[in-house]
């Protein structure tokens, strides 16, 4: 039997005070504007944000769990690349 | 508060509107586990959490109206069904998904309207119960269009339940507008509309969505129903005595 599974959409939101919107979680909704309904319903309902993004979970592009290794263990002892050797001033927010 | 706030159409009319309210909640409740989709099942319980968060607001104030000390709980729980004031389409069984989503629509439509007039009610504790309920009503109104439309313009079997849904909710719509003796003393007294003037905006707002949903709109007939005067469908009785059955059976309890 054929199963039509609606499509997956990952859910990010954007909380009262943040700056960014983060992955919650996802919904199955037919198209984008469901998505969002369905979002606000499934991830906002205890005040947890005032702002929601969908996205399809098939446009993601993820890296390869496999490639770990080469990907990121190499800027393990780098740490001459972390901003912690400089005197941050007090007016830059957000760093 | 003066002698004229407390009459007893102002407190009927207050009841009404908290009625329509608990029963399409508890009546909605009924979809909790059960919904089509699990994001959906969240959807239909969040507003039924609205409908009755608006009735415990309404039926609070129509028991300080009414200055016997009844609470909203007694209200709700120790009434008989003729002294419900529903709306006898908010009463009716759910039957699908087509129809919970009609009703939803066709109900809540009308919900803003009322909520829009009552924004500047004389009463100003029902003034405030509106601005609260508008943003609620106005999301249920959109949710259940939003799916009045895919069910409608979708498939031949969402068309068909779409379609039979609208055939059977559709003569109980006239009793939203059917004037009543509480509606002409509440409109004098700038408490709120008669449902009688908000006939024509309800039309305009409903008409457009289900053309574009492609359902035939079923002619008017002389079919009435009278929920509001107490005089119920079969269904309310058995939707009572499942939502009164801890009070009914444990009187007074508490948790």
């Amino acid at each position: 039997m054929e199963r039509k599974e609606w499509p997956l959409w990952e859910v990010f939101v954007r909380s009262r005070n943040g700056l960014d919107h983060k992955h919650c979680g996802s919904v199955h909704a037919p198209d984008a504007k469901l998505a969002l309904q369905v979002a606000r319903d499934v991830y906002t309902r205890r005040q947890e944000g005032v702002s929601i993004w969908v996205v399809q979970a098939d446009h993601i592009v993820a890296s390869d769990p496999d490639a770990k290794p080469e990907l990121f263990d190499p800027a393990e002892d780098k740490i001459y690349r972390h901003p912690t050797f400089y005197q941050l001033p007090d007016e830059v927010n957000h760093m | 508060m003066n002698q004229q706030m407390n009459s007893p159409e102002h407190i009927e009319y207050v009841t009404r509107i908290g009625d329509n309210a608990l029963i399409l909640g508890q009546r909605m409740s009924e979809w909790c586990g059960h919904a089509p989709v699990l994001e959906e099942d969240m959807a239909l319980a969040n507003m039924s959490l609205d409908l009755i968060g608006q009735a415990r607001m309404l039926l609070a104030h129509a028991g300080k109206l009414e200055g016997k000390g009844r609470d909203e709980d007694q209200l709700a729980f120790l009434r008989t069904e003729l002294n419900y004031r529903n709306l006898t389409l908010c009463e009716l069984p759910n039957q699908d998904f087509a129809r919970t989503m009609v009703r939803n629509f066709l109900f809540a439509s009308f919900q803003v309207l009322l909520w829009e007039r009552l924004l500047t009610s004389s009463d100003s504790e029902l003034a405030a119960i509106a601005a609260k309920s508008l943003k609620e009503a106005r999301y249920h109104a959109q949710h259940a269009g939003d799916w009045v439309i895919r069910l409608g313009d979708g498939t031949v079997e969402s068309h068909a339940r779409a379609q039979a849904a609208l055939d059977y909710l559709w003569p109980y719509t006239a009793e939203f507008f059917v004037t009543t003796p509480a509606d002409d003393a509440v409109a004098a007294a700038a408490i709120g509309p008669a449902w009688s003037e908000l006939e024509a905006a309800w039309e305009a707002l409903v008409l457009p969505v289900l053309v574009e949903a492609t359902l035939t709109v079923p002619a008017r007939t002389p079919f009435k129903s009278f929920g509001k005067f107490g005089r119920h469908s079969e269904h309310l009785g058995h939707l009572l005595s499942e939502m009164q059955y801890l009070q009914r059976t444990y009187p007074g309890a508490q948790w």
